[in-house]
Formats: C-alpha cells, sequence, structure tokens
C-alpha cells in the first residue's frame, strides 16, 4: 500500500514537469516584451538592456528554461505580476483560501443533496420522482453557470434584497456563489449516483439479497449503496479539481477576490505572468486532489487494493480494465 | 432468371421481401428504432434541427438586422414589436439572439470536430500501438489535463488574441484530452476481438486496421461522446465571450450578448434572460440528444 502512495506521489513530477514546460512554452511566445510591462514607459534603452540582463532574457533559451524550471521548484518563483509589481506566487497564495472555501463547501453541499436525490431516483426507476430528478439533472448540467449567478444575483440582490449581489467580505455574501457553484455539481453528482446505483442494482447478489427475503432497506443501503461509494469518491474529488478550475467565471460574476478572478483579471489585462503562475498553481492542485482519489480508490475498494499490489502483469490488466471501462 | 409474372407469385415475392426485412434488422437499425421511440432524444434533436434552420434563415426570421439601433426605444422590456425587448443601443435582441445561432452552433461543432480529429487520431494510436506509444501520448495527456480545460482555452486565446479563428483553436485545444481518451476507451473495447488479430495474421496494414476494421466498430461510442462534447463546446464558447475572451462585444454570440447586459442587469433583465435561455436550450437540446444516442446503442443502461 505504501509503495503505491509512494508511487503514485512520484506519478506527479513528471505531469508537474510537463505542465512547466508547457506555461514556459507559453511564456516563449506570448507577445510583447516583458521588460516594457516591468519599467515605467520612459525607461531608456540602457535600463531596458539592463533589466534584461538582470532577467536573464539574453541568456540562451535552455539556460532560461534551467533558471525558470529551478525558480519554479525551490523557491515557488512565478515571476513579477505586470499589473502590481509583485510576486505572482505570494497574490496567488493569498487568493487561494477563498477559492478553496468556495470548492470545499459546495462539494460538502452537494454530496448532502445528490447522494439521496442520485438513490431516491434509482430505486423508484421510471417513475413520476425519477423523471422529475432526470430532467433536474439534466437542466442542471445545461445551465451556463455565469447566467445562473446572474438570475441569482436579480433574485435575491435585487427583486428580494436580502443577499449582496457581490462580495464584500460577509459570510451573506459567500452564499450565491456557494449555491451557484454547487447547484450544478448537485446536478451532475446525482445523475452519477442514479448511474450507478442502476448499475448495481443489477448485480446478482443484490437479486440474491432480495431472495432470500432481505428488508428493501438494508439491499438499498448495505448492499447496493455501499458499492456505489466508490464512483461518489471520485467525484468529489473530480468534482472539487473541476470547480477550482470553474472558479474563474463565478468569481469574476461575484467579484470574489479568489484565484480565478485574479488568472481572469490577467487575461483581460494581458498580464501574462499571472495567467501563466494561475496555470501552474491550479494545475498542481488539480494533479494533488488526482493523486489523493486515487489513492482513496484503493482504499474504498479493497479488491483494487489486492490487485494494485499483485505483482505487475496482474497490476498491467487492471490498468487496462480501469482505463478502458 | 425469369420475370415474376403470376399474381400469387408477386404475393409470395412481396411476402418474402416482408419477412426478409423483419430479419434483416442488424444492431443499428434496432438501435436507430430504440432512438426513435425515445421521445426525449428525439425532443432534443427536433431542437437542434430547428436551431440549425434559424441559423440558416436567420435574416428572414429576424424582424431587424442585428447592428440596427433604435434611439427611441432603449432597455425596453418585450413588445409585441421587440419580442425579446431592447438593448442598451436600442438593439432588436431578438434579431440577435436569432444571429447567435450562427456563431454557437457552427463554432461548437466544427471544435468538436477538430478536436475529435486530433484527439481521435492520438486515442487510435494509444490503443492500437499499446505499449511504449500508448505510454507516450497518455503521459502528454495526462499533462494536458492536469491544466483545467477553461484555464487552457483562455491562455490560449491570451497569446493567439481575440477572434472567432483563434477562439476556435483554442477550444478544440481544450477538447482534446478527453476525445483521446474517449476514442482510446472505445477502441480498447474492439481491439481484442478475432477478427482484429486475423487480419494481422494476414499481413493487413497497421494504418487498413484502424481505418477499416477499429474505427468503425467503435464508431458508436465515439459518436456519443462527440454529440455529449458539442453542448459542452457551446458552453465554453459563451463562457469565454462572457469573459471577454473570444468573440467580443458587437458579435450577436450569446455569451458576448449576455456580458454587454449584465451592467443594465437591474433596470432590464432581459437583456441577461434571453440569451442565457438560448445557451440553455441548445445545450440542453445537445445532451438530451446524446443521452438518447447512448440509450439507443447501450439499451443495458437505459
Amino acid at each position: 500500500m505504501l509503495r503505491y502512495i509512494l508511487k503514485r506521489i512520484l506519478y506527479m513530477i513528471p505531469v508537474m514537469f510537463g505542465v512547466i514546460v508547457v506555461v514556459f512554452l507559453m511564456k516563449m511566445i506570448t507577445p510583447g516584451d516583458p521588460v516594457d510591462h516591468l519599467l515605467p514607459a520612459n525607461a531608456s534603452v540602457e535600463q531596458k538592456e539592463a533589466m534584461r540582463d538582470k532577467l536573464g532574457l539574453n541568456d540562451p533559451i535552455i539556460k532560461q528554461f534551467g533558471d525558470y524550471v529551478i525558480g519554479v521548484v525551490t523557491r515557488g518563483d512565478l515571476g513579477t505580476s505586470y499589473a502590481t509589481k509583485q510576486s505572482v506566487a505570494g497574490e496567488i497564495f493569498g487568493r487561494l483560501p477563498k477559492t478553496v472555501f468556495i470548492a470545499v463547501w459546495a462539494i460538502f453541499i452537494s454530496q448532502i443533496f445528490a447522494t439521496p436525490l442520485g438513490i431516491l431516483a434509482a430505486v423508484k426507476q421510471n417513475s413520476l420522482v425519477d423523471s422529475i430528478i432526470v430532467v433536474f439533472t439534466m437542466v442542471g448540467a445545461s445551465l451556463p453557470n455565469f447566467w445562473l449567478a446572474l438570475m441569482l444575483i436579480r433574485w435575491f440582490a435585487v427583486d428580494l434584497k436580502v443577499l449582496p449581489s457581490m462580495y464584500n467580505g460577509t459570510a451573506a455574501s459567500w452564499i450565491l456563489p456557494i449555491i451557484t457553484v454547487s447547484f450544478q455539481s448537485i446536478a451532475m453528482t446525482t445523475r452519477g449516483v442514479r448511474t450507478n446505483m442502476l448499475e448495481v442494482i443489477r448485480q446478482d447478489y443484490i437479486k440474491t439479497a432480495r431472495a432470500k427475503g432481505q428488508k428493501e432497506s438494508i439491499v438499498v443501503f448495505n448492499h447496493a449503496f455501499r458499492n456505489t461509494l466508490i464512483p461518489v469518491v471520485a467525484g468529489i474529488g473530480s468534482g472539487l479539481a473541476g470547480m477550482i478550475g470553474g472558479s474563474l467565471i463565478v468569481e469574476t460574476v461575484f467579484a470574489v477576490p479568489g484565484v480565478g478572478k485574479y488568472v481572469a483579471d490577467a487575461v483581460t489585462a494581458r498580464n501574462y505572468p499571472s495567467l501563466q503562475g494561475g496555470i501552474i498553481v491550479l494545475a498542481l492542485i488539480g494533479t494533488v486532489i488526482n493523486m489523493i482519489v486515487d489513492i482513496m480508490y484503493t482504499v474504498v475498494d479493497p479488491r483494487l487494493k489486492t490487485t494494485l499490489l499483485a505483482p505487475s502483469s496482474r497490476k498491467n490488466k487492471t490498468k487496462v480494465a480501469k482505463e478502458g471501462a | 432468371m425469369s420475370k415474376i409474372t403470376t399474381p400469387a407469385m408477386v404475393k409470395l415475392s412481396k411476402k418474402i421481401e416482408k419477412n426478409a426485412n423483419v430479419t434483416s434488422n442488424t444492431p443499428g437499425r434496432e438501435a436507430l428504432k430504440r432512438l426513435r421511440k425515445n421521445k426525449t432524444a428525439m425532443a432534443g434533436l427536433i431542437i437542434i434541427l430547428i436551431m440549425f434552420i434559424v441559423a440558416i434563415l436567420a435574416p428572414v426570421i429576424a424582424p431587424y438586422t442585428y447592428t440596427e439601433q433604435d434611439y427611441t426605444a432603449t432597455m425596453q422590456g418585450p413588445s409585441a414589436a421587440h419580442i425579446f425587448g431592447t438593448d442598451n443601443l436600442g438593439r432588436d435582441l431578438f434579431s440577435r439572439c436569432v444571429y447567435g445561432t450562427r456563431y454557437s452552433l457552427p463554432i461548437g461543432i466544427i471544435c468538436t470536430v477538430i478536436g475529435l480529429l486530433c484527439g481521435g487520431a492520438l486515442g487510435l494510436c494509444a490503443a492500437y500501438f499499446g505499449g511504449k506509444v500508448d505510454m507516450v501520448i497518455m503521459r502528454i495527456i495526462d499533462v494536458i489535463q492536469a491544466i483545467p480545460s477553461i484555464l487552457l482555452c483562455i491562455a490560449l486565446v491570451a497569446i493567439l488574441g481575440n477572434g472567432m479563428w483563434q477562439l476556435i483553436v483554442a477550444i478544440a485545444a481544450g477538447s482534446i484530452e478527453g476525445m483521446t481518451k474517449n476514442v482510446r476507451a472505445a477502441v480498447f473495447m474492439v481491439r481484442s476481438n478475432e477478427y482484429v488479430n486475423s487480419s494481422k495474421s494476414i499481413g493487413v496494414s497497421d494504418a487498413n486496421i484502424m481505418v477499416r476494421h477499429l474505427l468503425p466498430n467503435a464508431v458508436g461510442m465515439i459518436v456519443i461522446n462527440a454529440v455529449g462534447a458539442v453542448s459542452g463546446a457551446i458552453l465554453s464558447i459563451s463562457s469565454l465571450s462572457y469573459i471577454g475572451v473570444g468573440l467580443v462585444a458587437p458579435t450577436p454570440e450569446w455569451g458576448a450578448i449576455l456580458s454587454e447586459g449584465k451592467t443594465y442587469m437591474s433596470v432590464a433583465p432581459h437583456m441577461v434572460l434571453f440569451p442565457g435561455l438560448m445557451i440553455a436550450i441548445t445545450v440542453v437540446a445537445f445532451n438530451l440528444f446524446g443521452n438518447g444516442l447512448r440509450d439507443a446503442l447501450d439499451p443495458r443502461l437505459k
């Protein structure tokens, strides 16, 4: 088990290295001269040249790349923001808690609603309740989240005047962003729970449990639900990763000063170092979450544990089966 | 062969034809039949078709052009003259939404097709060759997957600049990762079939096996995922336009219209409501149709 965890952690290194390569390539092909953004407009040619030397822009590309990687890895140096002339890494980490706060609450709320709704829909398949839930998941997953956000602002902030329309630091101003993010997540998670539950309910051991006269509630919760937990765990992970990526839009609408808004602002201001720093940080978060999910898989699904720890020939087979599914 | 002449023989031959039709139900035809019976999927398909007709006939359907400004009637609510109301410049919102079908729909489909071609080629190679090829391709995909797709799109637009082709390239690139995985999974399922090994043993070339044997058999799953991907692409287009990258202001793209309208939301909510509904309806339609296709091709899951 420990070996698997260690392997999974080591596996993050090439992925993150790849991300840094991609971001470095972006740096190379982005239009404009960074020196123009960092010095005042009336800077002399000599000053610019000195700045260029200082930033290492006159070095060969290989050396620039090496310096960049070493800077990112050892010092967490993501460059200097064109807009504020501050360290990008510092700015991003200052904003990260807000983004994570929204995502964690949204995940929590969506699990509370989605799991019972999904089970209910699956148990009462093809009934009226099921149809309503299915329609809800379909519509909920299709609404553009920025539109939903604007509609919520209209109802709760403009018409009812009960909640602030923009983030202002108060607890009440967290509510609308969290609702917006959870709504979509509830829809998608419910759908996932229902599909998995339906698949499990068709298994022979459920028939057996019913045939031997087991109580329906025990069949549903003890026999069926426990086996749908695996996709639920995966859903939490991918949902969290997706939310942090999707924070861009929601934070922009509600003016929440999180990482998403930071990156969106960087794009409109063509503030490339901030954008590239944002990519590295968000990619790192996503990769770490995916790693934790993969490890959690083995905890929730004992079958996987035995196969992952078995000799390598069997490991490859499960990998194929897992990825082919 | 002698001609069928007597009435009795004609009757008999017709009967045979009829029976032949009954027995010759291929899995494809069965799936089509199930799809036709699926009311929600057909509703999705009909909405998609209506959207296409609207896009083609936009100048006929729209009562005004999408740039026509009427300063005597700005920010008016829905009325007989302007059924979706007007915006801050007195432009007819219905006309703008109608012209919007000419952006989201084709761009969404083009992005999906480009993404499918690139991702499909990668996924096909990964699944067919396996081993090292698979490993290299999947490690590249892992890197792309690590970057949230909307962030990847935005970064590409920031580098390439605003505009339709830049947007298409960015969204297509963002979809490659998912497409590669889907095609790879679909091909994996058919790869182990005996006819693939037989073809190999009689010396059929790799390219031939991939195109003639693997793709046709994996096409069902690939199409299902592609239809779902169109709705994702349409959402991405409008999201990017909303935050001001991609298609910007005067373009009557739904996300761009919405972005213009948000400033006036407290006085003229219809400026936000209608373009959002257009996006939602289109996305729902593609999702309904995509789900119907999946149920039709894989009735086990229904």
